[in-house]
């Protein structure tokens, strides 16, 4: 049970207010059109599911129903710090790019 | 039966106050103070169970949580029934009826005993793996005898009687167990105003102070800690929680608590009161005090009912006032467990030796036995003990300094109670549970906490720090600490005094040496509760399991309800051996949730019966009841199935609601359907991006079918949207979809297009909808309103208009389900039922008919009108299901699911799509989910083309419906496919249109 | 027919009927608090009233849009609350629910005008809508009210973290609800209709080891 800080509420809340809504920052192709099968394909189906530092989006659906993203450790389940959309983490792994 | 071994003063128990109970239906007394183990004892009852595996007899041999034995079945009625209920945990009250849950037909006599007696051979580690596995189909016959034969207990075959509760607690600093370290945490910390629960699983707060003989800022322990307790209880921001387990530590400080309210006073809680409870607790900080346990030594018939731990007799002495036994041998590593034959002397019983594995041990205790006279055997242990039920002597021998060998001759000695400590472990469960690993310590003779994320802090024995004025000092300082990093501000204090007391090294010994080999000696118990033996564990490093993880699970080592408290050092210390490595270098194994076994009835709490989960209802709810409908559950709504009259069958039924609708007029409560508001300048464009069809010239006062995908292009929801305002929409979602629509709308605002503005508002409560159906909904509304053009000029299809309905203020959609003229008039909930029921009136006239969800899917499917969910599922896309006509690919923006339907799956020939089915005998029914096939006579497993996704008995055609998905259905109409069925039958059906009624859908535009 | 108004091109329409006659129902009707009113004795701790047939409104928009807010203060009086905050008078109570949400009661009959003097008083882009029929506001008050409460909701309600007029939308049971603090042992929760039966009989059962009374 986490306890997770809302970024929009300024305060932590129970992880029952919470609803995890996979990786974050996995922006949708401006020209969707013009994607190739595998660029298409890679945006909906691939994920990274690293070991360590992971960057969550999150929504406080029983709250201000705000969504946003979660720097969590996968193996600890630390979490390192919470952001608005458009925000940058300040926790990344070496090779991350976000 | 008299209490034999009770003393005659002493203890914290009641002597004036005798309680009686029973005993695998036996009529015992104990007092007022005791827990079921400690009046078991006083009235001499030696075997408490059988062993799991082979039925070997076992008693009492702890006092406390890591008790592996004594595990009994409680409850005086069938409905009380508890199973696995720890002797040494549960207090005696007035009328407990106990049983021993294992031993059949009796502990005392037992069928299986003869497997123990036959020896190891038969059942090493994976016996049942290696025997019953194989052939499969035996496993059943085995399983039950074995089950019958070895089985904890059994659950109640009633309803359980009592009410269990869950409280969400908020907590600046949780202190874990109230013993020495954890009341000197508390205290320090107490003054800071600040939340702290101090939670302690005894029912008595104090720990090992309270049968502890040292003394405390000039005080007898035990009632130190009484004062202390006194003074705690006086903070308001003291939460006191006795009876209490902390049981499970999880992510981020939540902790749980399971509190036993009422087991301590009868068999079922009083009318009102709460059984158990459970606290799901979120501390700032936590300091775990939660001790140790004292490991026994394993060596030869060390489970013969009078073998116990050495602080378990020093227990039930000097708390209980129970001397078990007569004749003492004590075989101990260490200095602390001199205690236990002191006690025993002092209670006026016979010491017969105090034996010491330790070449040369010189601490203060063995002084102080020598000085009493006591005879201590060094640099020997008892490498078996004898009997049958009962310990009645013991063999003695000479051992090397490492402990690994015998080197003295054999000596024999007479005793009836045997008591061994090699050491203590510290309870570093909790730790455990947020994943830190444990370390050991050489020092300590033990793992102890490793590094953790939590903010977690550790005082006293959990460290290793066993000395009691180690634990006062410790808990003291981590008290501070926790409440100073919890954000207060508190003056220092120090720790309560104590006198140091000198004591010498105490010996890394486990696993005692016999004469005989491990596998050839007696059997030599590590892990009580699943019967593992020093020499299964050897033979499965043997075998090759060298990781510890995997000799746990080989050997089944751990696994009890005790989850090896007093058992997994032993067992990693034995492997250790075994495959020539270090402890350390083996590792050890993790313990997990929950630290003792918890009730459901807690876990659950108020989740139960009607509060399970809720149940929603519109606000015409009651009227449906009333007329006796029958309720579907749809996501957690209730909504009205089908309104069946007397003597009616749901087809009879469905035929009467159906037909009505068609022929004159029928009413369905459509309030369960998603409702999101939608206001701002770029709703419509939004609209234009969600949906696959176009939005932007739907005008003010029309309504539109809205297709709603993926990305991946799949359907996903559907639904009528009205345009109330160039910048307001409202769109309707399927039932069960509302939330997750609404989740969708958000999702893509807040995160893709943040700077489109468009507001999203949930309305579904707000409005209620009936639905009047049929060729006389014109005329009932008629009646009703004055102020709405109901005329097929002024009133359109698909549009929507407000005014005055039954008197109250109305928005209403002439859009259809069922292909009938409809019109759908929404109010304001509050008075959802006054309207309801003034349109009943109205209809009586036209015997408007209410119909329920069944009637409106044969309607619809009458019509072809999909359900998402039912004909869809998530794999098929518009064009799949015959929709390409809501899917306008020329929309300047790429709507979501456009390009998600031209991957090359997608547009693949040979998909599957939704057509209709006619079956060639006409009142014969498909059942839905049954697969076609083209040629039924072809070999199992067929070529499957599809399901059939809705299938009915449609009276208003006198035949029957259905559709489904075929491969290429599309362009197979008129071709025949057929559906074998599990029963033999095949049903022959012909490939059609999916619209039976009306295809021109002149009905509905009238 | 429709009556646009120009500004938020939108249709406006009061949903209270003229005719006064028409039974109105609360989310709460299938509960009969007026029978249960009358069971139990009046001393009991924990007192229950339901404000029935308060005039509810969400209002969206932004927090720092100074058309908002001053919106907001022409025509209620008061200024828009922040973060977790509430704001009273004379019967009208302003919460904050998110960022960019807020959600004011009324009394019963003045929903409507407050909704088109709203709309009518913020020229900037914002939303309002009328949920009146879709909830209710239960209060509950009197020794043991918060403990009873931590039984419905995991939000931490203790008086340091939730002082009077702090408002948190959170779970109630395990459906949702609108939590704010009105005294010190007194609180207001607002419910979803077509859950209120679930979260009375949640109120009620947590009420268990309290007693409780319903005020009408």
């Amino acid at each position: 049970m986490f306890y997770i800080y809302c970024p929009y509420c300024e305060e932590h809340r129970e992880e029952e207010e919470f609803h995890a809504s996979g990786e974050a920052h996995i922006p949708r192709p401006s020209d969707p059109d013009n994607c190739t099968d595998a660029e298409w394909g890679e945006y909906l189906f691939f994920r990274t599911n690293p070991r360590g530092l992971h960057h969550e989006l999150w929504v406080h659906g029983i709250g201000c129903r705000k969504f946003f993203n979660i720097t969590r450790d996968t193996v600890s389940y630390e979490i390192k710090e919470t952001y608005k959309i458009g925000a940058k983490p300040q926790f990344t792994h070496a090779e991350e790019k976000v | 039966m008299t209490q034999k071994n009770r003393l005659a003063s002493g203890g914290r128990i009641d002597h004036q106050r005798p309680l009686n109970f029973t005993y695998n239906g036996k009529a015992l007394t104990g007092f007022h103070g005791d827990t079921v183990a400690s009046a078991l004892l006083a009235n001499g009852v030696d075997i408490v169970g059988r062993s799991f595996k082979y039925s070997r007899p076992r008693g009492i041999m702890a006092a406390g949580a890591e008790e592996p034995n004594a595990l009994l079945q409680l409850g005086a009625t069938e409905a009380t029934q508890t199973p696995n209920v720890r002797a040494t945990q549960q207090d005696l009250f007035e009328g407990l009826v106990a049983s021993s849950t294992n031993g059949w037909p009796s502990p005392e006599n037992d069928a299986m005993g003869f497997v123990g007696k036959v020896g190891a051979r038969f059942m090493p580690p994976g016996f049942y793996y290696k025997t019953f596995m194989f052939p499969q189909s035996m496993w059943g016959t085995y399983e039950k005898f074995i089950r019958k034969a070895a089985g904890f207990g059994r659950s109640s075959l009633e309803s359980d009687v009592d009410v269990y509760d869950n409280i969400n607690q908020h907590a600046d600093v949780l202190i874990v167990g109230a013993g020495p370290a954890g009341l000197s945490a508390a205290l320090a910390a107490a003054k800071s105003g600040a939340r702290i629960i101090l939670a302690d699983e005894q029912s008595e707060m104090g720990g090992s102070l309270l049968d502890s003989p040292a003394l405390i800022d000039g005080q007898p322990a035990d009632e130190w800690a009484v004062s202390a307790i006194e003074e705690l209880s006086s903070f308001d921001n003291v939460m006191l929680l006795s009876r209490s387990t902390v049981n499970g530590y999880h992510d981020h400080n939540f902790l749980t608590i399971h509190e036993r309210c009422t087991d301590h006073v009868s068999d079922c809680a009083v009318n009102g009161q709460i059984r158990q409870r459970m606290h799901r607790v979120r501390a700032k900080w936590v300091v775990l005090a939660t001790g140790s346990h004292e490991r026994p030594l394993v060596f030869g018939n060390n489970d013969i009912p009078g073998v116990m731990l050495a602080s378990a007799v020093s227990t039930y002495i000097r708390r209980y006032a129970v001397a078990p036994g007569n004749k003492l041998v004590l075989m101990t590593t260490n200095d602390n467990a001199y205690q236990a034959a002191f006690d025993w002397a002092d209670a006026g019983h016979e010491v017969v030796a105090i034996v010491d594995t330790r070449a040369n041990p010189s601490g203060a205790c063995v002084e102080a036995a020598k000085s009493r006279g006591l005879k201590v055997i060094i640099g020997s242990a008892v490498i078996e003990a004898k009997g049958d039920k009962r310990v009645n002597g013991v063999l003695i021998a000479g051992i090397d300094e490492v402990g690994e060998k015998v080197t003295g001759s054999v000596e024999p000695y007479d005793c009836d109670i045997l008591a061994s400590s090699g050491g203590w472990s510290p309870a570093i469960h909790l730790s455990c549970h947020t994943g830190s690993r444990p370390v050991w310590s050489d020092e300590v003779i033990g793992f102890v906490p490793g590094e953790t994320v939590q903010k977690q802090l550790s005082a006293g024995a959990i460290n290793g720090s066993f000395s009691l004025e180690s634990c006062l000092k410790e808990g003291t300082e981590q008290g501070l600490i926790a409440i100073r990093n919890a954000g207060f501000d508190i003056e220092d204090r120090s720790a309560p005094k104590t006198a140091p007391v000198n004591e010498d090294r105490a010996m890394a010994l486990f696993h005692i040496p016999h004469t005989k080999s491990t596998s050839r000696g007696p059997k030599q118990f590590v892990d009580f509760q699943n019967d593992v033996t020093a020499s299964a564990i050897e033979l499965a490093t043997r075998e090759g399991f060298e990781s510890i993880e995997h000799v746990k699970r080989y050997t089944a080592m751990g696994f009890g309800t005790d989850q090896g408290k007093t058992g997994n050092i032993n067992g990693m210390a034995i492997a250790a051996k075994s495959l020539n490595k270090s402890i350390p270098e083996t590792g050890t194994t993790i313990f997990r949730p929950n630290y003792t076994p918890v009730t459901f009835g807690a876990i659950t709490g108020r989740n139960v019966g009607e509060l399970f989960d809720p149940e929603r209802y519109t606000a015409i709810h009651r009227w449906h009841v009333e007329q006796g409908a029958l309720f579907e559950d749809v996501g957690q709504w209730k909504r009205p199935w089908y309104y069946p009259k007397a003597g009616e069958s749901i087809q009879d039924t469905l035929n009467r609601e159906c037909t009505a609708t068609r022929e004159s007029v029928g009413i369905l409560d459509a309030s369960t359907l998603g409702k999101i508001d939608i206001q701002g300048k770029d709703a419509r464009e939004f609209l234009g991006r969600v949906y696959t069809n176009a939005w932007a010239k739907l005008a003010i006062g029309k309504c539109r079918y809205g297709l709603m995908c993926g990305e991946d292009g799949m359907v996903f929801d559907d639904g009528v949207t009205a345009c109330l305002g160039e910048n307001h929409f409202l769109m309707t979602t399927t039932t069960g979809g509302a939330a997750r629509v609404l989740s969708w709308l958000e999702i893509y605002h807040q995160t893709e297009w943040p700077e489109m503005e468009v507001y999203f508002n949930s309305v579904t409560d707000h409005w209620s909808t009936a639905t009047i159906s049929g060729p006389n909904a014109r005329k009932v509304l008629a009646k009703l309103t004055d102020d709405i053009e109901l005329d097929a000029e002024s009133f359109k299809f698909m549009d929507w208009h407000t005014g005055t309905v039954a008197g109250v203020p109305a928005r209403v959609f002439r859009i259809s389900f069922t292909g009938e003229l409809s019109y759908e008039i929404n109010v304001s909930a509050n008075y959802g039922l006054a309207v309801w029921e003034k349109i009943m009136e109205a209809g009586s006239e036209f015997n408007i008919t209410p119909y329920g969800t069944e009637s409106m899917h044969v309607l619809r499917a009458e019509k072809g009108f999909i359900i998402v969910g039912q004909d869809t599922d998530g794999s098929v896309h518009p064009h799949d299901i015959n929709h390409g006509w809501a899917v306008v690919d020329s929309k300047p923006f790429s709507f979501i699911g456009k390009r998600g339907m031209k991957r090359a799956d997608c547009v693949r020939p040979n998909r599957k799509q939704l057509v209709g089915l006619k079956t060639k005998v006409p009142d014969a029914v498909i059942p839905e989910g049954a697969q076609a096939v083209n040629d039924f006579e072809q070999p199992v497993p067929m070529d499957m083309l599809g399901h059939v996704t809705s299938s009915y008995y449609s009276a208003n055609l006198g035949r029957s419906i259905a559709m489904g998905m075929i491969k290429s259905g599309l362009s197979r109409i008129g071709e025949t496919v057929y559906y074998p069925l599990a029963d033999g039958r095949v049903i022959e059906a012909e490939i059609c249109s999916p619209v039976f009624y009306d295809p021109k859908g002149e009905r509905q535009r009238v | 027919m429709f009556d646009v108004n120009k500004s938020m091109q939108t249709v406006q329409m009061n949903l209270i009927p003229n005719d006064v006659s028409v039974r109105a129902e609360t989310p709460l009707h299938h509960v009969d608090l007026a029978t249960i009113a009358t069971q139990g004795a009046q001393d009991r701790n924990i007192k229950i009233q339901e404000l029935a047939l308060l005039d509810h409104l969400v209002l969206r928009g932004h927090a720092d849009n100074a058309a908002l807010t001053t919106g907001i203060q022409s025509v209620m009086g008061v200024s828009l609350p922040i973060n977790l905050q509430s704001v009273e008078k004379e019967g009208q109570v302003i919460r904050w629910i998110s960022p960019d949400e807020w959600l004011i009661t009324t009394p019963h009959g003045t929903g409507f005008a407050l909704e088109q003097q709203l709309r009518n008083a913020i020229s900037t882009h914002c939303a309002v809508v009328n949920v009146s029929g879709g909830q209710t506001v239960i209060t509950v008050e009197g020794a043991g009210t918060e403990e009873m409460l931590r039984k419905c909701t995991p939000y931490d309600i203790h008086i340091s973290n939730m002082p009077v007029g702090k408002v948190v939308t959170s779970l109630f049971g395990k459906a949702q609800a609108v939590i704010r603090r009105t005294g010190e042992q007194q609180f207001e929760v607002v419910i979803r209709r077509s859950f209120s039966d679930y979260c009375w009989l949640w109120l009620q059962d947590s009420c268990r080891e309290f007693g409780f009374t319903v005020k009408l």
